[in-house]
């Protein structure tokens, strides 16, 4: 099999630039998607039997724990591409997933925290769906903490990439806690296999958010990788250029 | 594939495996550890350790929730279907605590079976529904329960 292909994939340069063209259509993208879904979600969706408005919180609690979780897969493949292949690119990937994701994990928990004290009674519970959601959490800041470690970027990127993968095992854990064990957490509403159990009514802008979500953090990630290609390319040739020129305007 | 990115590719899958077979090996061991709380049955037939500080999960009875006149005290049955459990509780209920919904009270039992509760949370379920739907699904589930009940009083009749 040729990888010819995948090798070029892995130029920051080739990627600084192709997705400079993208970036315009991603702000307004996830702008858009994520306006009418908030909207949609907030002030048109019927408020719910039992718990009235207050389930309103799930339109931002399922979408950030949602990419939470998806952000880990994508951190620690990145961080996998790059042991395998000493792709640079794969590593900067790593590094920009690292804060979205801690970003997420902590939007999650503390919806959750807000959404559980009128519902359940109590902000916080140690049941395994929320434990192992707080293990995400530090998991992720182990890796960015591991990116400030070293003094060489190979040495921290190697370290994080290792840790990342070490943690995907808890993705699943988190994903079937609820089913696994005996917890506060309710179970999934969005379900692989079944339809999911909400009114459509109310589960369409929770989909329309949920595509929001993955939007912006695509725009998140692809910034994000953007300007670490710029720190760490920054004694390149086309870097130099490109600052050049933008003094220059 | 370069042998060295293949070997670097195994020693990444390697990784994982490892990992999972540990954590794997952890969650085995710990199982029942992992629950927030016990079922009633677990609790009425003794499984469930005895003067400690423990959580009981199961739906509220209908109808069985006493409250005092005087005072915030409420007593209600915890049932999972099997067995039912009495709980003893002073102090105020989350709002979402209703008969036919699921509850977690956390606290000792004492010598009469009795769990008496120093917390009581309210565990929903996965279901969404907006009130008009819900009055008439309720209502759908009314009418079926008149209908068999006409019926049983009209074989009865005869």
């Amino acid at each position: 099999m040729n990888w010819q292909w995948f090798h070029r994939l892995g130029s920051p340069r080739w990627f600084y630039q192709t997705t400079e063209r993208w970036l315009p259509w991603l702000y307004l993208a996830a702008l858009t998607i994520l306006s009418v879904g908030l909207t949609w979600g907030l002030a048109f969706a019927p408020e719910d039997a039992k718990q009235g408005n207050s389930f309103r919180i799930i339109y931002i609690h399922v979408p950030a724990s949602f990419l939470a979780l998806a952000g880990y897969y994508i951190m620690a493949s990145a961080g996998a591409i790059g042991l395998i292949w000493k792709m640079k690119l794969s590593y900067m990937v790593m590094k920009a997933a690292a804060p979205i994701g801690a970003a997420l994990t902590f939007v999650a928990l503390v919806t959750g925290a807000i959404w559980g004290k009128p519902t359940w009674g109590a902000y916080w519970v140690w049941d395994a769906r929320i434990t192992s959601m707080l293990i995400l959490l530090f998991l992720y800041l182990g890796v960015i903490a591991l990116q400030y470690a070293y003094q060489s970027v190979d040495a921290a990127s190697k370290a994080g990439a290792i840790l990342a993968l070490v943690g995907t095992v808890n993705i699943p854990i988190i994903y079937k806690s609820v089913d696994w064990w005996y917890t506060l957490h309710q179970p999934a509403t969005i379900k692989l296999t079944s339809a999911p159990s909400m009114h459509p009514d109310m589960f369409q802008p929770l989909l329309v958010m949920i595509l929001g979500f993955y939007i912006f953090y695509a725009l998140a990630l692809i910034v994000g990788t953007r300007s670490e290609i710029l720190r760490r390319e920054r004694k390149t040739g086309w870097v130099r250029e490109l600052a050049a020129a933008e003094v220059r305007s | 594939m370069h042998p060295l990115r293949k070997q670097r590719l195994q020693l990444v899958l390697l990784i994982l495996t490892a990992t999972t077979v540990v954590v794997g090996l952890v969650l085995y061991l710990l199982r029942e550890n992992g629950n927030y709380f016990y079922t009633p049955t677990q609790i009425v037939s003794g499984e469930a350790p005895q003067d400690v500080f423990l959580r009981a999960g199961g739906m509220v009875v209908d109808g069985s929730v006493v409250r005092a006149d005087d005072s915030l005290w409420v007593q209600f049955k915890l049932t999972d279907g099997i067995d039912e459990l009495t709980v003893e509780y002073t102090g105020i209920v989350p709002d979402l605590f209703t008969e036919g919904q699921a509850a977690i009270a956390s606290g000792t039992v004492d010598q009469q079976q009795v769990l008496q509760a120093t917390q009581i949370l309210a565990k929903h379920d996965e279901n969404y529904t907006p009130p008009e739907v819900a009055d008439a699904m309720n209502q759908a589930h009314e009418r079926k329960k008149a209908d068999k009940a006409r019926q049983a009083a009209e074989a009865d009749a005869k």
